[in-house]
Order: structure tokens, then sequence, then C-alpha cells
């Protein structure tokens, strides 16, 4: 990708209460554009980040991260600041819209393929390339090695490969019930670690 | 019991979008009966979007132009459409209210009372979700406007209207419990003066949300009183509140 063409610095979002990317979000749902560009500036790179990942393909995820703007403009009344951060909320409509993409743009059998990759030892990769010098990711890579291969692996197939319990289930031969737990506990035991510092 | 006993199950799937879209939607009909459920889906939530990669990527420097232009076309929901421009600020204001409260209603499951004859926890299950969408229907007309007031005893409430789907929504946001066989009635006034009852809340009172029964037509205001169990044909009672919504 030409650089040129490309943001590469951007703006780090304000922390103080009036200009936190919270308080934009809620003036943005009253309709104010200007506080809109400034939730765009702030999470429209992470949101790109997460596509790309999930995609594995510039041109959708771009596609993905213009989509997944706009219905946070549509829905940004939706956004409750008492309930969590303004990234988390932008960050899983962006992850629903790019599981949604990928089921449509790759068949089953080319995301197990992927899956098989994963399964054959890249899944640290699959963490480890997701984590930058900033000490919550290193939290949560650590506490993504902590957790058993059998709550792990379908955190991973699931959320970066999308996958369904299913697809999970069939890629590891494992009842698709027995997934579904374990999906249920990984996530847990990965909430309970983050927690634990 | 076995995972697939558990109706719980599933919830580290959906927060994970790994459900297959006739599951999600039946996991999400159990979520709207279940308070555990949905605080369990918050948590697990928080944790997967910490899986999210830390890699800001790089986007066009077009893209927010693009963004824009869109936006610009795009409505969003649960604002209300051409307000005076004096108004607008303080209309918003009361939209947030109704909206915020509504949500919380629908969330706490307090429709329940619409589905009152409903034994069969399915048909409950399935008469709560036509009394939401109902009131989402309302509350998210793009015509709707919002008329709030303090009802007497310091309440909130606001009267969410659309004129063009000729339907109105009641929203309250702390009504006391009334003591004994007692429940609030509402009540559409005519221009003429006459009243026409639109419909019961439970008298145990609290964060409330109902479609009002019946179409709006003429109707220039909404009342609401106390009345004995059943309901009144006419009132019984002072109102606790008249909420004008305009014409």
């Amino acid at each position: 990708m030409p650089s040129t063409a490309y943001d590469e610095e951007p703006e780090p979002p304000a922390e103080d209460d009036a200009h936190s990317v919270e308080a934009l979000l809620v003036r943005a749902a009253d309709g104010d554009k200007g506080a809109f560009t400034g939730v765009y500036q702030a999470l429209a790179r992470p949101v790109m980040g997460l596509a790309c990942r999930i995609l594995h393909d510039p041109a959708q995820a771009e596609e993905v991260t213009q989509e997944v703007m706009v219905e946070v403009w549509r829905t940004a009344h939706r956004y409750r600041p008492e309930r969590g951060s303004a990234k988390g909320w932008v960050l899983t409509l962006a992850h629903r819209r790019a599981v949604d993409r990928v089921r449509h743009a790759q068949a089953a059998a080319q995301r197990e393929r992927r899956a098989g990759m994963v399964l054959a030892g890249r899944e640290h990769d699959e963490v480890a390339e997701a984590v930058e010098d900033d000490d919550e990711r290193r939290r949560a890579q650590e506490c993504m090695a902590r957790l058993a291969r059998m709550y792990r692996i379908p955190l991973v197939l699931a959320y970066y490969q999308g996958l369904t319990y299913a697809e999970v289930a069939a890629a590891l031969s494992t009842p698709a019930g027995t997934v579904k737990s374990r999906m249920r506990t990984g996530l847990r035991l990965l909430r309970d670690c983050l927690e634990a510092r | 019991m076995t995972a697939e006993e558990d109706p719980h199950q599933p919830v580290g799937a959906y927060v994970l979008h790994a459900l297959p879209p006739n599951e999600e939607a039946a996991f999400e009909r159990h979520l709207d009966d279940c308070h555990a459920c949905r605080r369990e889906v918050a948590e697990l939530a928080e944790a997967a979007v910490r899986l999210a990669p830390a890699g800001a990527a790089a986007v066009p420097a077009d893209l927010l132009d693009r963004v824009l232009d869109e936006i610009s076309r795009t409505p969003q929901e649960h604002t209300p459409t051409g307000p005076p421009p004096g108004r607008r600020k303080r209309q918003l204001t009361s939209w947030a209210l109704a909206a915020s409260l509504a949500a919380a209603a629908t969330f706490g499951g307090i429709a329940a009372w619409q589905s009152v004859q409903a034994d069969d926890a399915r048909d409950q299950a399935t008469a709560l979700q036509n009394a939401k969408n109902a009131l989402t229907n309302v509350l998210t007309a793009p015509d709707a406007t919002v008329h709030t007031t303090k009802l007497a005893d310091g309440a909130s409430a606001a009267v969410v209207v659309s004129r063009a789907t000729d339907r109105a929504a009641f929203v309250a946001g702390d009504l006391p419990a009334l003591s004994g066989d007692k429940v609030y009635e509402l009540w559409y006034a005519a221009p003429s003066g006459g009243l026409h009852p639109a419909g019961l809340l439970p008298g145990s009172g609290g964060r409330s949300a109902r479609v009002l029964e019946r179409p709006l037509g003429k109707t220039v205001a909404v009342g609401i009183t106390v009345e004995p169990a059943g309901g009144s044909r006419q009132p019984t009672t002072e109102p606790i509140g008249i909420i004008p919504i305009g014409s």
C-alpha cells in the first residue's frame, strides 16, 4: 500500500471526560457530526485492524470499516456509557460485520482450511501478531496463552476466522455441544484472568 | 445436565458471533427473559473484545469523506426529524430521556403485562416480543415527537407520538406502586373534551412503557389516572398527569 495515500499519524483521542471517545459518541447520537468525526478519528484504525485480521483482504476490510462507521452513526443512541467503553462497543459491531462478510465471501471449506493452518500450529501467531507494546495487549496475550488449548482454539477459530461453533466442531471433530460449552468457559476464564491483575 | 439442555449454554458462541442465524434469534428471545444471561453476555463481551488486534491498520485518507458523505444521507435511529430549529435541543433531550426509559423498560422485561393472558411461556415470549416490536415501531417512527411531563407524584412521563402511523406510546420513569387492586389507566382526550380508555399499566409501578391501545385519531392529550383493577370506562379519579400532544 502506498503510504502517501494513508493517514499515518492518528490523533490520539483525548482522555478528559468532555473529550473522551465515550462523550463524543454520546454527542454523535444527538446528530453532532463534529463529535462523530472525533469518534471516527479515534476508532477507524482499530476497526480496520480487526476487519483486516478477519478478512485478510484490505479492500473488503475498508468496505467493512465504512459500513461500521455508518452503523455507529445510525445506531449511536444505543450506546450506553455506563455499560462499557466506546471502543468495545464499536469493535463489537465491527466484529459482527466482519464475520458476516467473511462468511459470505469465503465458503466454509476455505475458512476451515485456514482453520487447519491454525490447528497446525499457527494459532499462536494469531495472538502474537495482535500484540503490540501496550500493557493491555500484553496482558490479553498472556491470558490467551494461559488458556488450555481446548478452550483457546475454539475462541481463536470463532473470533479471528469467523467460524460458527458448528464449523469449529467439524474442524476439531468435537461434538457441537462441547464446543459451545467450551466457548463459554473459555471466555469466562479469559475474563477472570484479565481481571486478576 | 448436558450442554444441549442448558438454555444458557450458547452465551459464549453468541458473544463470539458464532451462532447460526436461527439459533442466534432463539437465544436473543431467551435473553429477553433472562436477566442473568444479559449480564453474562455483557461480561463475556468485555473479554471477547480484548481479542481484537491492537494493530490499528491504516485507513485511506479519503475514507472519512466517504463516511461523512454517507451519513449525511443516513438518518439516525430514534431522532425525530424536522423539529423547529428553536425547539430542537429541548426536544432531543426529551427524546433521549424517553428513549433511555424505553430501553430500560424493554430490557427489564416490564412489558410483561401485555401478555397476562398468555399462560404458556412460549406464547408469553411471543407476546412480549410483539409488544416490544410495536413499541419500537412507534419510538423509531421517522415523524415521532416526544411530549414530556412530571406526574403529580414527581415521576417523569413521556408520550411518543407518530401521527404518520397513527399510534402513540407512553413511557414513565418511576411510577409509585399502588396499594390494593388498583391499576394505572391511560386516556385519550379528544378535541371535544371526550375521554377514551387507551390502556392499563400494572399497579406495581416502576419503569413502564407501552403502546397505547387504538389509533390516535384526533387525540390532543393523553391522561393518566388511578383506577380499580380491570380499569374503568370513564375516569373515576382526578388525573395524576395530562400530557398535551398537539394535534
